[in-house]
């Protein structure tokens, strides 16, 4: 790699978003990818024979580009112009298109860094232990190894097409991931669908990428973010648009969001570190990267707001109604990127807004989704929140830790929650019209929603009567790998919120269109009151569920209305993907089958024996006699000299 | 080296070879494979010699070779390859050993000679670098029937189910093809001033009737051997009733004679007929796309699925050609490799699971990665490589397809492009169904599927993965080669890239 490696010149001052070349210790961040990387190679290629450190591995190339991404962040702190630029090789040199194998490291770079190798970093520890009795543990830190890899590839491209190359390369490792225990037909099939909706919305990327280098002759952030100002308004939309769909396949928006909840197949701390801290919110990124496409385009960013507001209501009603601690924290995950999707729909100051909440996001779910696991770990891998309940007594750090998960992801004063979802409730209540009341009220309805179901989850687990199944007598907390990641993550998920919340939204007005200004309308409601209703949805919904939920719930599925029977089915969109795509897909397959058997070849077939001399002769062929084929090549010679005399005659001309 | 007679030595002497194999005594027949696969690797290592030799940024055809062989006709042995015929070239010279190696029982079991199996493999390695070499149009026909024969004999004597049915209707699909095409070069030997040099003929100026029908004669007979929808229906039998090596070299390079005859032969001769028919083409290719890739989700048969999943890459290449672009046109060149590596190494790990279960339906698997966890994760890379992941190397050229054909036709690109849904479809739900899942009781019976990759195995898919890798990650050593020969065709049609639009309002407003 090395030998390839050279540095980058200074991009053309083409416009206005320039890079300039990293030099000193930055021209090394290529080794964020390539640490990671390396391990998984390594764990994968030595198979058995790391069996017995191979996790430790794993483990360490973490920290290390942890300590490396920490220490770039520092770097780029001190530069004037915070985003420098590697390019390492061609990648695709064609014609007019020039890809470039480079890396961007810019202040929105460095935070999805530090998330990823941060967070990734104590999951990586916490997993140690959980995986420990898993005769597959290489295999696995080998995959999350090449996860982070792929993940920050995604997030350190400096083209879109790296972006894409980390794009589907989280998808790959969220594959293996999810169907880790592909001994079991339900991880295999869950694992099946998160690639092939993913691949949907790939596709739209992939389109989007299309339509850059036939619009713009470029992948390249920086020239195309300098030419977008040229782009019709018409093919800023269809290009925004399909963005959007990669974005959503990712990140579990509408309409792709079922393969979310299905990947909670994979072990947990693949739940906590991919499918709710990271990877899902790739979306997220795309579109806080590409500002400058979505901010050119008022209806684009209508859209998106939508998308965001439909989601994260959905994600509220269907998490209230299930009962399987990981697919409510799932859903919960679906909601919460509603909200970071909320954000970067409304532009200007709320794309910072979006990425302060998915940061602090990733500490709280990381650490609820791993104190979950923590809870399985002491009660047989039991999820069903119905038996749980009165665990607050046995496993102390656990309970404690989680508390401090869910008072953040509620948005409760002081928690982090609330420094980092309040302000995008406020922003969305300062659109024009009748639109803030729309999303901003629908905000406000998440945040009670969402204490509400959280409230219901959490006293169901740890207060209120026990209601264990059988085999448990004395549920166990967890050994100490495991809960001190849990205690670090509870520390974050108190303190990040305010921490960010002042520092990240200056931080970040260094990467191109990110320093946008607050929206030049005021509020329909004055911020105080906003604040006020905001924590009173949020004591409301809470205290519905402590009152409906502290003396525990019944262990069987109870008889139910319309709304929650909708909501434990998806709200249909399970049934609906099935009746318009899946059936009628296996049909279409099956009728071609036989269309190709039957059709097609019989067609030819018959067409060949009709040129040879009667369908007869065809069947004499298959024997094999080679004599036979003497007919063929008289026919051939016959049909030569036609043609021949044909075009000696001019009657083809 | 570049007065080395590269061209004529390198089509000779697999053919020598082939001669010293046939003759070892029967009854040793550990001696003749590793005769053949001492001589494929000779043969690789002059392939070697000859890429480094070749000047990518030279004369369009180079190494050229002529000797009289009819001067009544002015039929020559000429030799001349451009980049794309080179690639082709190093394709097979990499994938002949491999299947040598990975065939190395496939004829164990047959009850004819086992020294003729490998002889047969080299006479057809011969015929094959012999059609990609040829410079003069009629050596170029006779090779491309020559070809069949080695291949008729391959399936037909040491296939399995259904060979002979499968081996003669694959000779009479391409003897069909053939024929129109024999047609073909006559019409254009009449036309073109009684000569066959490829070069002299380029130069030539057709009528518009005249040249649609001749254009017409030989694309038959490439849609035929790609093949193209709707001509495909004999691949799926001759791939599934092929030796697993034989299949991987049917599918991974004898195909591409069909794209690369549209390529060298169809675009340069016939221009105006190639822009006409062009709609057509692209419309055979999106058909192939979609339609092949629904077929491959419908398989029951392992191999059957993987001829199906070649004939939506070739709708791919297809698309690719008829865009007429730089970059589709690279990228279908790219493409045609990288199906090559990508395709054979599936077709190869595929035929090491057959060989293993005794049976190529997949109902007769299911949970296989319990017992050959390492077998099973080849498979699923060549999956991958298959449906075209970034980082292994198809990606790149299905990219530069897409792309390229984007900028000239959207409609066309964008249903192409649902055309990497499907492909995830066939590849996860054919890995599902064979190597995850609940173990098929079946299988632990089985006292072979217990028996992960052997070191021969190893051998066989190591060079392809780290080759699919290589050039997924730095493909430029093989796109400079391309390039310039693709640049030349665009040229020999007329078409040249369109600017960006915005850039171009820009121009216009200044």
């Amino acid at each position: 790699m090395d030998e390839i490696l050279t540095y980058a010149q200074a991009a053309e001052p083409a416009g206005a978003v320039t890079y300039a070349a990293a030099d000193g210790l930055l021209s090394s961040v290529w080794l964020l990818v390539a640490i990671p990387l390396a391990s998984a190679a390594i764990l994968l290629l030595l198979g058995r024979r790391a069996d017995r450190w191979g996790h430790w591995l794993g483990v360490a190339a973490i920290g290390a580009a942890f300590v490396l991404g920490l220490t770039s962040f520092f770097q780029l702190r001190g530069l004037e112009n915070k985003s420098v630029e590697l390019s390492l090789w061609d990648f695709i040199t064609v014609g007019n298109l020039r890809v470039d194998f480079g890396l961007l490291f810019d202040p929105l770079a460095a935070v999805f860094v530090l998330l990823i190798t941060g967070v990734g970093f104590l999951i990586h520890l916490y997993a140690v232990e959980y995986m420990a009795h898993d005769e597959g543990r290489r295999r696995f830190f080998a995959y999350f190894n090449l996860f982070v890899a792929a993940m920050l590839l995604l997030v350190l491209g400096n083209n879109y097409v790296m972006l894409y190359f980390g794009w589907e390369g989280v998808g790959l490792a969220s594959y293996l991931l999810i169907s880790f225990w592909y001994g079991r037909p339900s991880a295999a099939t869950a694992g099946k669908k998160a690639f092939l909706m993913n691949r949907v919305g790939d596709a739209g990327l992939a389109i989007g990428i299309f339509i850059l280098f036939a619009t713009l002759g470029t992948t390249q952030y920086d020239e195309v973010f300098s030419s977008v100002g040229g782009l019709a308004s018409g093919t800023v939309l269809v290009l925004g648009l399909l963005l959007l769909l990669g974005a959503a396949g990712k990140s579990g928006q509408f309409p792709l969001q079922a393969w979310l909840p299905d990947a909670m197949e994979g072990p947990t701390p693949v739940s906590a570190l991919i499918h709710a801290a990271t990877m899902v919110t790739a979306g997220v990124y795309l579109i806080a990267r590409s500002n400058p496409i979505f901010s050119a385009n008022e209806t684009l960013q209508l859209v998106v707001v939508s998308v965001g507001a439909l989601t994260l209501l959905m994600g509220c009603i269907i998490g209230a109604a299930k009962d399987d601690i990981k697919r409510v924290l799932a859903w919960s995950t679906v909601s919460q990127i509603g909200y970071m999707f909320l954000g970067v729909g409304l532009g200007g100051a709320a794309y910072a807004l979006a990425i302060v909440h998915l940061l602090a996001h990733g500490f709280f779910k990381a650490n609820m989704f791993l104190g979950a696991g923590s809870v399985m770990h002491g009660m047989n891998d039991q999820v069903d929140i119905r038996r749980f309940g009165g665990l607050s007594k046995y496993m102390k750090i656990t309970w404690i830790t989680f508390m401090m998960g869910w008072l953040a992801i509620i948005g409760m004063f002081p928690f982090s929650g609330f420094f980092s979802k309040e302000p995008i409730i406020v922003a969305a209540f300062e659109r024009e019209g009748w639109t803030a009341w729309l999303f901003g009220g629908a905000a406000l309805l998440g945040a009670g929603l969402t204490a509400f179901y959280m409230t219901r989850l959490f006293v169901l687990t740890f207060h209120g009567p026990k209601r264990w199944t059988e085999d448990i007598e004395h549920p166990h907390e967890s050994p100490k790998l495991m809960t001190i990641p849990l205690i670090l993550l509870a520390i974050g998920s108190v303190g990040a919120g305010f921490l960010l919340a002042t520092s990240v939204p200056d931080w970040l007005t260094a990467t191109a269109g990110l320093g946008g200004e607050h929206a030049e309308h005021a509020a329909v409601l004055p911020h105080w009151l906003l604040t006020a209703l905001s924590l009173v949805v949020t004591v409301l919904g809470a205290g519905l569920a402590w009152a409906l939920f502290r003396n525990g719930t019944a262990t069987a599925p109870q008889p139910a209305g319309v709304l929650v029977t909708a909501a434990r089915r998806n709200l249909y969109t399970d049934a609906f993907n099935e009746v318009v795509f899946e059936k009628p897909g296996i049909f279409l397959t099956r009728a071609l089958v036989f269309l190709d058997n039957r059709g097609i070849d019989g067609l030819v077939n018959g067409l060949a024996a009709g040129v040879g001399g009667g369908s007869g002769r065809l069947r004499r062929w298959q024997t094999g006699f080679v004599r036979s084929y003497a007919t063929s090549i008289l026919t051939g010679a016959l049909l030569v000299v036609a043609a021949f005399l044909a075009v000696q005659a001019g009657w083809l001309a | 080296m570049s007065n080395f007679p590269f061209l004529s030595v390198l089509t000779v002497a697999p053919l020598v070879g082939a001669l010293v194999v046939a003759f070892l005594p029967r009854r040793r027949p550990d001696l003749a494979k590793q005769v053949a696969f001492g001589w494929s690797l000779l043969v690789l290592a002059l392939s070697v010699v000859m890429w480094v030799s070749f000047q990518a940024d030279g004369d369009r055809l180079q190494f050229r070779e002529s000797y009289p062989w009819i001067p009544t006709w002015d039929v020559n042995f000429t030799f001349a390859v451009d980049g794309i015929a080179l690639v082709m070239l190093m394709l097979i010279a990499v994938l002949v050993p491999l299947v040598i190696l990975a065939s190395w029982h496939d004829a164990d079991a047959s009850k004819r000679s086992v020294p003729a199996y490998f002889a047969l493999l080299l006479v057809l390695e011969s015929t094959m670098i012999g059609v990609f070499a040829a410079a003069d149009v009629f050596l170029f026909y006779v090779f491309f029937e020559v070809m069949l024969v080695p291949m008729y004999f391959l399936i037909g004597s040491y296939g399995g189910h259904q060979r002979q049915y499968a081996a003669v209707k694959f000779f009479l699909y391409s003897l069909v093809g053939g024929l129109f095409m024999l047609a073909a070069v006559i019409g254009l030997w009449v036309v073109g001033g009684k000569t066959f040099d490829w070069q002299t003929l380029t130069q030539v100026d057709i009528s518009t009737g005249t040249e649609r029908w001749l254009f017409l004669g030989f694309f038959l007979a490439f849609a035929i051997k790609a093949p193209f929808f709707p001509f495909h229906t004999w691949l799926p039998d001759a791939g599934r009733a092929a030796p697993a090596g034989a299949a991987a070299l049917l599918v991974g390079v004898l195909d591409k004679v069909g794209t690369f005859g549209i390529l060298r032969y169809c675009l340069p001769l016939f221009p105006e007929a190639s822009k006409w028919f062009a709609p057509w083409a692209l419309a055979l290719g999106l058909i192939g796309i979609l339609y092949a890739a629904l077929l491959a989700v419908g398989q029951s048969d392992l191999k059957r699925l993987v001829s199906y999943t070649s004939i939506a890459h070739f709708g791919f290449i297809g698309v690719g050609i008829f865009a007429f672009t730089t970059q589709a046109g690279t990228g279908a060149v790219l493409y045609m490799l990288n199906h090559g590596l990508a395709t054979g190494l599936l077709f190869l790990v595929v035929g090491m699971l057959i060989a293993r279960r005794g049976s190529s339906l997949i109902s007769d698997f299911g949970g296989a990665g319990k017992l050959v966890p390492l077998l099973a994760g080849v498979l699923f890379f060549a999956g991958l490589a298959s449906l075209a992941l970034p980082g292994t190397a198809p990606f790149v050229s299905e990219f530069l397809v897409l792309i390229g054909t984007f900028t000239v036709n959207k409609p066309v690109a964008v249903i192409a492009t649902l055309g990497i849904i499907l492909a995830a479809a066939y590849v996860l739900w054919m890995v599902q169904r064979t190597t995850q899942g609940t173990l098929n009781p079946e299988l632990t019976e089985v006292k072979a599927m217990h028996r992960d990759l052997t070191l021969r195995e190893k051998a066989v898919v190591a060079p392809l993965i780290a080759l699919i890798l290589l050039l997924g990650f730095y493909p430029k050593p093989v796109t400079d080669v391309i390039n310039p020969a693709v640049q030349a065709t665009m040229q020999d049609v007329g078409k040249t890239d369109p600017a960006p639009e915005v850039g171009s309002v820009q121009e216009a407003a200044q």
